[in-house]
């Protein structure tokens, strides 16, 4: 959008101060229509959110109403009590804040403003903290932990009592996790302390802008109460349209896997032409993979780097230097550069690997040439060939502006524990209050009183129906109706286990010499960290990829992994636990679209294409509300394939469920593996002549009932709760956070979730942390949700194929089958392999000696 | 061989393993049992370690008592044996016994009646339970077996300890499976922890340094309905 000059400056010189006026003119510039907008409903009292595309000058726009009040304000008199914090600017990453504090900290000099902007992360010295809290900036940028910890200090009341403005970046990533019920309620905690505090929520553009404008005001305001529960909404549209194009490789497109490797020669080819490319891919094992793999076709020895979560800050940070530098001409990257961190002069975005959802790639793409009016460039990397089909689909939907972004959900239960504690240690409470409080926060809106109140209970003593625990409980509620800490040690507990990002153990990569003392040698430096998990399936003399080297384990001593560098480069590639997005419901729906339209087809490229034409051949391609499902045998097994698109984790309940039911139907099913699009499941009976019988008939199999009986006794004992239930155990303050230093006490001492699970469950199923986990794993890691729509879907609308071999839309994932672990549920087969092998070898009765 | 149990089908000739020449039933439940001699050991009960961590702030669920109970409940009826040892660390703390609620006794002394049932000390408690019928040892030797908590540190044949919570680990295809564990070499046995909180230490870790014959040891890996006999080569450390 083009700003129309006129009713800019007429805006502008009703809200903008001199100063800022002659800034601007200085500069060339004008003020936006948006940033003037949004500075007139700030300045009439409203709270306001701003959804632009990046580039649009969303942050000053942000920040504006804060600077000019701050610019107008009397100088403090001598005497007089020092102010408190005037703004508090709170993102997702740390590194935003502090590009943040550098981006705005220029035009407040130039302007001559007397504003201080000052960081408060996990990062800053204790010292400066304690300084913060004598003199507080006038502007604070931190996250939503530190805010977390700040309202949980017995002085939070008065360190925010001049509050003005919060100012929320990147509110459309904020609010889809815990974090952000986290933060929704450390917001309500602000707004009763200052009524009259405004939010200023900064968002890229989402499917649901209501649910943003909601989530930053008060919600269930009291009787008689004129405010609006919904802030004001500024839209900025339009920004140039991106020139995005799939790679057209002229190499063969493969079946399955990820790695993309096919492609790197023109990869190569892309970084030469450009400045700065960067280049996103989905996992951290890609990155690593990627990094590799142009490194090896790397002949004019480009400066490319590598940059993604695991690796060490410092690294971290030399990377994110030397690209604001412009030394750097590639960067490969996952997540952790998603968001809107302004640095260098990227003229290429690559994507390697499908992008799983279209305002992902949007936001992604929004990266290349940060201006708004200029056109990004980009250009997708399908890794096999269903990722054709998703990369095609993605790019129709970003022309289109179709958004995909996740719905709310309610807030965590397990979150409104570890907030109750915190205003506990902040100073007493009623719990009439605190309830109303809470239900001011949009994901806590709909909280009954009953519910809040096990909470409150779980809070003091665990809220369990065998009351043992009066006598230790963390809270207690004294006689004038106030509930208080019982001890000083609680306070100093929740301090150290605040916050909802739970982290997978995981352990330091030590480099230390090949062949020397191993690991009794003192080591070198620190690469990163690697998830325990992956360690544990490595023995010494293993290698694998990390840190954009072919590293050799060495060993494990205390809480660090010993490596070497490896001689050749030939590795096992690390499998991280996070880090893998499911592929959006929208785009899903998009492929399902173009698998039935034929049409569109010609805009694959020609083998992708011609795939599917067999396909139509040998077998059938589904209609887009059609569920396809394909059995054949091969081998002297028999295969069941279904395709409903909808993501692996929901797959991967469906897999679990599917594979009880054929097995009580007598199918002798032996296991199954999920990808993004389909599900196969492998069995010694012959399913296509048990449909064919009706017995059981696919309908039957499919039936919505599956996700009542069969997903409670498989979810039982599934890992997938017992993981889920550890980050609400963890979350809720019911057990500690491993810390540094503290680690590795001896796996005796600790109490693993995983028990305290299993005693939980056959004890007290209805325990309000089980039903934290329960609510958590319907959207989390099974997908439940996304499941329940599939089935009531696809209700009379299954189409069975019994073909007599595998079918071409088949291959990718039977490529798969015995490339993906199936997590937890084959434990007792392996250790029966192992005591087979035994036997084998030793012969009968030597085990007893 | 003549077994007079109440459940005889329950052992096979082939789950018996040998400990000095005794012969027991490694049951994957995590109990030892010498059917010649009636005996059942159960190591490491950890009885109230919730409330003794509810003490310290931590206020996991008080269930844990009831759930060991009812496992141990499980395995007494089932092999009915007329002595009974617990091998240390019955309780988490000292004061264990006395914190345990009403029911959970009762439940525990109905267990005990009518057989011989020996307390030996633990490290978490030293001291003998208060209020509870059966003998506390330090240790305890029937026939060419010993039984103690802390394994010593000289080899003894025929010793039987616990303390250490041994589990075990393998690697197969890629994937790592750690399971409580029986760890024997025949001559001396360490039991698997029975508590319901109760974590677990690889065999392969410092602190069983010494305690075994590496070439003849074994870890008899608990399964869900089965013991997994594997040879100490085959296990991971960590």
């Amino acid at each position: 959008m083009t700003v129309e000059p006129r009713l800019a400056e007429q805006n502008a010189a009703v809200a903008l101060p001199e100063p800022f006026l002659r800034w601007f003119g200085e500069k060339g510039w004008s003020p936006r229509a948006h940033q003037i907008e949004l500075l007139a409903k700030a300045q009439a009292g409203q709270s306001v959110l701003l959804i632009a595309p990046t580039g649009a000058g969303k942050t000053l726009a942000g920040f504006l109403p804060s600077l000019t009040e701050l610019a107008n304000r009397p100088k403090r008199k001598p005497g007089q009590a020092r102010r408190g914090i005037h703004t508090l600017y709170i993102s997702p990453l740390k590194a935003l804040a502090v590009d943040i504090e550098r981006n705005l900290g220029k035009p407040v000099e130039e302007i001559g403003l007397p504003v201080t902007i000052e960081t408060r992360t996990g990062d800053t010295p204790a010292h400066k903290r304690q300084r913060q809290k004598l003199v507080p900036p006038g502007i604070l940028l931190t996250t939503p932990e530190q805010l977390a910890l700040l309202i949980a200090a017995g002085d939070a009341k008065r360190f925010f009592e001049d509050l003005r403005y919060v100012v929320l970046d990147e509110l459309h990533s904020l609010v889809t996790s815990k974090r952000g019920h986290l933060l929704a309620l450390g917001l309500a905690r602000l707004r009763s302390f200052v009524p009259a505090l405004q939010t200023i929520g900064l968002s890229a553009t989402v499917a649901e802008p209501d649910e943003l404008r909601r989530w930053l005001v008060s919600q269930n305001p009291p009787k008689g109460s004129t405010g609006s529960d919904m802030a004001e909404l500024i839209v900025v549209t339009g920004g140039a349209k991106p020139e995005i194009s799939i790679l057209d490789s002229e190499e063969r497109v493969p079946w399955a896997g990820h790695s993309a490797r096919y492609a790197t020669p023109e990869i190569y080819r892309e970084i030469k032409r450009h400045k700065t490319t960067l280049l996103f891919v989905n996992t951290r094992s890609q990155a690593e993979l990627l990094f590799q793999e142009l490194w090896r076709v790397n002949e004019d020895t480009l400066p490319i780097a590598l940059h993604h979560g695991s690796l060490d800050v410092a690294q971290r940070r030399r990377v994110e230097k030397a690209m604001g530098e412009n030394a750097l001409r590639a960067i490969v990257a996952t997540s952790t550069l998603d968001l809107g961190i302004d640095w260098g002069d990227v003229d290429l975005v690559v994507h390697v690997g499908a992008p799983k959802g279209a305002s992902r790639l949007a936001q992604r793409i929004g990266r290349a040439n940060h201006r708004m009016d200029e056109p990004s460039k980009a250009i997708l990397i399908p890794a096999n060939r269903f990722e054709v089909l998703e990369c095609r689909a993605a790019l129709d939907a970003n022309y289109l502006g179709a958004q995909d972004t996740p719905p709310l959900i309610d807030g965590g239960l397990d979150v409104l524990a570890q907030h109750v504690l915190g205003c506990a240690c902040g100073a007493p409470f009623r719990a009439d209050d605190l309830f109303n409080e809470v239900r001011t926060a949009a994901p806590y809106a709909g909280l009954d009183r009953p519910t809040f109140d096990r909470v409150i209970d779980f809070v003091a003593t665990g809220g369990y129906a065998l009351k043992n625990y009066e006598r230790y409980a963390r809270i207690r509620l004294n006689k004038d109706g106030f509930w208080r800490v019982s001890n000083p040690r609680v306070a100093q507990q929740y301090r150290l286990n605040v916050g909802t990002i739970i982290e997978v153990p995981a352990l330091n990569v030590r480099y230390i010499k090949a062949g020397g003392k191993g690991v009794a040698s003192r080591g070198g430096r620190v690469l990163g960290k690697i998830e325990e998990a992956f360690l544990e399936t490595l023995t010494h003399g293993d290698t694998f990829m990390f840190a954009g080297k072919v590293l050799r384990f060495e060993g494990i001593r205390e809480n660090e992994c010993f490596v070497s560098n490896a001689p050749g480069s030939d590795a096992k590639v690390p499998y991280y636990g996070g880090g893998k997005f499911p592929l959006s419901t929208y785009l899903a729906e998009q492929v399902r679209i173009m698998l039935d339209d034929p049409q569109r087809w010609k805009k694959l490229p020609e083998q992708v294409a011609d795939w599917l034409r067999f396909q139509a051949d040998k077998s059938v391609l589904p209609k887009r509300d059609d569920l396809l499902i394909e059995t054949f045998p091969r081998g002297n097994r028999h295969y069941l394939v279904a395709y409903p698109f909808e993501g692996r984790l929901a797959h991967q309940t469906l897999g679990m469920l599917l594979t009880r039911r054929l097995d009580r139907a007598g199918a002798r099913p032996l296991g199954f593996v999920a990808t993004d699009y389909a599900l196969a499941i492998w069995s010694l009976g012959d399913m296509s002549a048990m449909f064919k019988a009706r017995k059981p008939s696919l309908g039957a199999l499919f039936d919505q009932d599956m996700l009542g009986d069969d997903l409670e006794a498989w979810l039982a004992d599934s890992w997938l709760l017992k993981r889920t239930f550890r980050n609400c155990a963890l979350i809720s303050g019911l057990i500690e956070k491993r810390h540094p230093g503290q680690e590795k006490s001896g796996r005796q001492v600790t109490v693993s979730t995983d028990l305290i699970y299993d005693v939980l469950r056959s004890h007290e199923p209805d325990h309000i942390l089980l039903q934290a986990t329960r609510a958590d794993a319907a959207t989390g890691l099974l997908d439940v949700s996304r499941l329940a729509d599939m089935l009531s879907r696809i209700q009379g609308r299954i189409v069975h194929k019994a073909l007599e071999q595998i079918s071409p839309l088949a291959v990718p994932i039977m490529l798969e089958i015995g490339k993906m672990p199936v997590n937890g549920e084959a434990d007792e087969t392996l250790l029966m392999d192992a005591a087979t092998l035994v036997e084998e070898a030793m012969g009968p009765g030597m085990a007893e000696e | 061989m003549n077994f007079s149990l109440a459940r005889t089908s329950l052992i096979a000739e082939a789950d018996l393993v040998g400990i000095s020449g005794e012969r027991a039933v490694c049951d994957p439940r995590g109990v030892l049992y010498f059917p010649d001699l009636r005996l059942l050991a159960v190591s490491d009960l950890h009885l109230e370690k919730g409330s003794s961590l509810a003490r310290r702030g931590t206020l996991i669920p008080p269930y844990d008592t009831g759930a060991t109970l009812l496992r141990l409940q499980a395995v007494i009826s089932d092999y009915q044996p007329s002595i009974v040892i617990s091998l240390g660390d019955s309780f988490h703390d000292g004061g264990g016994a006395q914190r345990m609620h009403a029911s959970f006794r009762e439940r525990l002394e109905t267990l005990m009646a009518g057989r011989d049932w020996f307390w030996v000390a633990g490290n978490h408690d030293p001291e003998a339970p208060a209020d509870l019928p059966g003998e506390t040892v330090r240790e305890l030797a029937i026939g060419s077996l010993l039984f103690r908590h802390e394994p010593s540190k000289q080899r003894v044949e025929g010793e039987i300890a616990g303390h250490l919570h041994p589990c075990a680990r393998i690697v197969q295809q890629g994937r790592s499976v750690r399971r409580r564990c029986f760890a024997g070499d025949g001559g001396r046995m360490i039991m698997p922890a029975f508590g319901a909180y109760t974590g677990s230490l690889n065999v392969l870790d410092r602190a069983y340094a010494g305690l075994f014959r590496l070439d003849t040891l074994m870890a008899y890996m608990l399964g869900a309905q089965r013991i997994f006999a594997i040879s100490g080569s085959m296990l991971r450390p960590g």
